[in-house]
């Protein structure tokens, strides 16, 4: 049951919808936007891509599992806890740089995290919505 | 003397890391790994005897501060009763771990097993070197779980895992009440240092809850070491191997609850409460474990039962409290330790032997087996309490105490006598009736290994150096006396009694007793049986009984919260939060409507009574749906009519994510849609109008709740300490995003920790489903 709709449509939508997810992520620590919608926003497109292709497609595009997706976020929100513990302050203290970079803004230890906070929403999301397509491609084989 | 170095707590700690390491030595020197693991005991054991000067004279002390609470610290103390509890616990511990090298050889695990018992002796030494409540809570703690793993060895047998369960549950419950009896103390004290608490005996004496501490502190201590009504786990516990029963089921173990007695006695005891209740406990442990100890035809269980018998003798010792009762229960201490240690030993060398612990099968072994005969020998002339052994010194103070304490003299001499000639029975059954008379052919014999004699002869040979060497027995035992006696204690010990004393009359006669009792068994035969009808309605019946009825009892709770339903589930958690909630504003009271309610309704602009007209129509769908779709589409109209709800009233982000999980809720519906069973009405009319109630009752508390909440002016700090932070401090102008990210980052990291945690869970769900039933729309996601 695929439409042609469908398909052209999301091929439009698609890149738009992750830079979009980017775009929350990074504007995030200054208006409204943030890693979690971020995360919810990319989810919805790689859904978006299963319904119009098929699940084993979407995790081509993926090209991680989602459970690498998970541990890496988890790995990324740890590790920026770790700068703050070395300068000698409590885990997760937040530190800056000056340096201002294009389109990213200022670095720091909390766009890691919140990073890290985006691809465990994008992988718990993707890890439930694919477990169910899937159970649903194997019904209709 | 107060000391800030580390020495003892670095020993403790360091058996717990050695402990974890020793399967690997095991895996790469399988043969040499328990005589290895026993060089850590070793050490600590000649590191003790180094200290014994210091504390046997001024005793040292540690002190670590770990806890934020000023009281709760971890305080180490060696003096004379803890010198002599831990050169038990590391001297026997050696000798059994050099023991079980040889006992374990060739079998798989062997390394775990000797973890387990380093894990265990660690635990140990930190319990009697504790001179703070709280640590010793944990270390007693700690004992009784290591205490389960070993009992449980053989975790592939029925029998083994039942009976390490019992002990859990019994010397587990028995810690519960024993902490409770530390808290009151605590209260009552104003402090869990014990050293404190004994210059506070007047103050805990006195004081109300003082019976219930007592009483508290006997659930502890009695059931740890196996006292009436708690004795029966101990003989179950001996389906362990027998290093674990020689160590922690006789020599050390099974005495903390006697040690905890001691530690306390300065504090609590001298009391008639106190004498009471641990004499009374004791004399009927000592006769029950004396009576049964004499029908037994398995060594292990045999001994056992003498182990449940000395502990009850130990205990009525220490309830009597005189000073001559302290330097018996010291001298007895050791003693003990030595030969019913040695005697385990012999009788694991014999099993490992003969493959048969049963002595009806086993007769006429000196001349197979000559080296574990004198080692059994050496433990039961010290047992029967024979001159030359400490057991004799041990022996004639008992009689003693008992002659000068006091209250019914006869009764109690007469009582203990019954105890002593049982000992003098086991001992002899350990000794004659095994090794001597002709020999039996018996299947299978194999030489044991050397350690297997050599470890049971050393604590043996000991016994026998202590009792030539009165000097230094007083001087170990007199020490620990004295912390249990709470003043001065010296003991005059002699070699051979100079003149005859009632006390030396009285070890005769229980010799003589124990002998011809020994010669007659074979007719006391029917009388044992004959008494043996009241054990089955014993304790270890209601124990049994109690823990079938438990599971039973938890199911049927469960079975009615938790059925399987998910609206009853539902039912059950608004249900009790809206009794919590009711019966607290009923009860408490709490500020009123706020009067200008009417007013500020007519400020409602009209796109918003709009926005809740829309919110309400697709309620309405909701509760009238007839098709699944309906059902969605309508719950979508609610879900982004309260995101919009969320937008007008300034909070962006929240919005935003609520638009996306209902953006993401209907993909998910979608997906299930087609295999969900279609659109029925399962509830009768009466369950929906309940459903109705509860849920319109939820729904009116929750808006009475937010507009009493808004009337009341806020005026916490942290929404303008956020605001005005949120820029300087997180370098961004989203308050909303720098509080997720960086003020309260690591609620953040737990919250997405959970979340990757219940994806794995519902991938489990969806994917390991025994049918092909996903989306029953009973508990899917």
């Amino acid at each position: 049951m695929t439409s042609i709709i469908l398909v052209v449509a999301t091929r439009l939508i698609f890149p738009l919808m992750l830079m979009f997810s980017l775009f929350l992520l990074l504007r995030g620590h200054d208006a409204p936007g943030g890693g979690f919608v971020g995360g919810l926003v990319a989810a919805a497109a790689f859904a978006l891509f299963a319904f119009a292709t098929s699940v084993t497609r979407a995790r081509d595009a993926l090209g991680r599992s989602t459970f690498r997706l998970i541990g890496v976020g988890l790995l990324f929100a740890f590790v920026s806890g770790l700068p703050g513990l070395f300068a000698g302050s409590p885990f997760l203290r937040a530190l800056w740089t000056s340096a201002e970079l294009p389109v990213i803004g200022k670095l720091s230890s909390v766009l890691l995290f919140d990073t890290g906070v985006l691809l465990v929403v994008v992988g718990v999301t993707l890890t439930i919505v694919f477990a169910m397509a899937e159970a649903d491609e194997e019904e209709e084989e | 003397m107060l000391r800030t170095g580390s020495v003892v707590l670095n020993a403790v700690l360091a058996a717990f890391v050695l402990a974890f390491a020793t399967p690997l030595v095991a895996r790469h020197v399988p043969r040499q790994a328990g005589a290895l693991a026993a060089l850590l005991p070793a050490g600590i054991f000649v590191w003790l005897l180094n200290q014994a000067e210091l504390a046997l004279g001024p005793g040292v002390v540690e002190r670590w501060p770990w806890s934020p609470l000023p009281d709760v610290t971890l305080t180490f103390r060696l003096d004379g009763l803890s010198l002599l509890m831990a050169l038990i616990i590391s001297g026997v511990g050696a000798l059994i771990l050099f023991y079980a090298g040889a006992y374990m050889q060739g079998q798989a695990q062997a390394g775990r097993l000797y973890a387990l018992l380093l894990a265990f002796m660690a635990s140990m030494l930190g319990l009697v070197l504790a001179d703070n409540l709280i640590a010793l809570f944990v270390f007693w703690e700690l004992t009784s779980i290591t205490s389960f793993l070993l009992i449980g060895w053989h975790f592939q047998e029925e029998r083994s895992r039942a009976a390490a369960l019992q002990a859990l549950i019994v010397t587990g419950g028995g810690g519960l009440a024993l902490l409770a009896g530390f808290v009151l103390i605590g209260l009552v004290g104003g402090t869990w240092e014990i050293a404190e608490l004994a210059a506070q005996a007047g103050t805990l004496q006195e004081s109300g809850l003082y019976l219930p501490i007592l009483l508290l502190l006997w659930l502890g201590a009695a059931s740890k070491s196996a006292q009436f009504p708690f004795h029966f786990w101990l003989p179950g516990a001996m389906v362990a191997p027998t290093p674990v029963s020689a160590y922690l089921h006789s020599a050390t173990m099974v005495k903390a609850g006697v040690y905890l007695l001691a530690r306390l006695s300065p504090a609590l005891g001298g009391t008639s409460e106190w004498s009471l209740l641990f004499m009374v406990t004791g004399l009927v442990t000592l006769l029950l474990g004396a009576w049964l100890s004499l029908k037994q035809d398995d060594m292990k269980r045999m001994l056992a039962w003498s182990t449940v018998s000395s502990l009850g003798l130990l205990v009525t010792l220490l309830g009597l409290g005189t000073k001559l009762a302290t330097e018996a229960a010291a001298l007895y201490l050791l003693a003990h330790a030595l030969f019913k240690g040695a005697l385990f030993m012999v009788a694991g060398a014999i099993d490992h032997a003969t493959g048969t612990r049963d002595m009806r099968r086993l007769r006429g072994l000196a001349g197979a087996l000559p080296t574990s005969a004198l080692a059994a020998g050496l433990a039961g002339l010290s047992m029967a309490g024979m001159p030359l052994l400490a057991g004799f010194a041990a022996k004639e103070f008992i009689y003693e105490a008992a002659l000068y304490s006091g209250g019914s003299v006869w009764l109690l001499v007469l009582l203990l006598l019954a105890g002593n000639v049982a000992f003098v029975v086991v001992a002899q059954q350990m000794t004659l009736r095994v090794f001597a008379g002709t020999s039996l052919r018996i299947e299978g014999f194999h030489t044991p290994g050397i350690p297997l004699w050599l470890a049971a002869l050393a604590p043996g040979a000991l016994g026998l150096a202590l009792g030539l060497l009165p000097e230094v027995t007083a001087t170990l035992a007199g020490s620990a006396a004295r912390a249990i006696y709470g003043a001065p204690v010296t003991i005059h010990l002699f070699v051979l009694p100079g003149s005859v004393t009632p006390m030396l009359l009285l070890s005769a006669l229980t010799i003589v007793a124990g002998v011809l009792l020994y010669r007659r068994r074979m007719q006391l035969e029917p009388w044992l049986n004959w008494l043996d009808q009241g054990a089955r309605l014993g304790p270890e019946r209601a124990f049994r009984r109690l823990v079938d009825w438990l599971p039973r009892f938890a199911e049927r709770v469960t079975a009615l919260q938790q059925n399987g339903r998910l609206r009853s589930y539902v039912l059950w958690i608004v249900g009790a939060w809206l009794l919590l909630l009711g019966l607290t504003w009923a009860l408490r009271g709490g500020p009123g409507l706020p009067s200008d309610l009417l007013l500020r309704l007519s400020d409602l602009r009209f796109h918003e009574f709009i926005l809740v007209l829309v919110i309400l129509a697709g309620l309405a769908s909701v509760m009238r749906a007839n098709t699944l779709l309906t059902l969605v589409v309508s719950l979508g109209v609610v879900g982004f009519g309260t995101a919009i709800v969320f937008l007008l009233f300034g909070a962006p982000d929240l919005a935003m994510t609520q638009f996306s999980i209902e953006t993401l809720g209907v993909i998910l519906f979608v997906l299930v849609l087609y295999r969900l069973p279609g659109m029925a009405r399962l509830s009768p009319r009466r369950t929906v109008l309940r459903d109705s109630i509860v849920a319109g009752l939820a729904g009116a508390v929750v808006t009475l709740m937010i507009l009493v909440i808004t009337d009341v002016p806020l005026v916490s700090p942290l929404k303008t300490w956020f605001a005005g932070a949120s820029e300087p401090l997180g370098h961004g102008h989203n308050v909303v995003n720098v509080i997720l990210v960086d003020f309260r980052g690591f609620d953040t990291m737990g919250e997405i920790t959970v979340l990757g945690i219940a994806a794995i869970g519902i991938f489990a769900l969806l994917k390991l489903r025994p049918g092909r039933n996903v989306g029953d729309g009973k508990d899917g996601p």
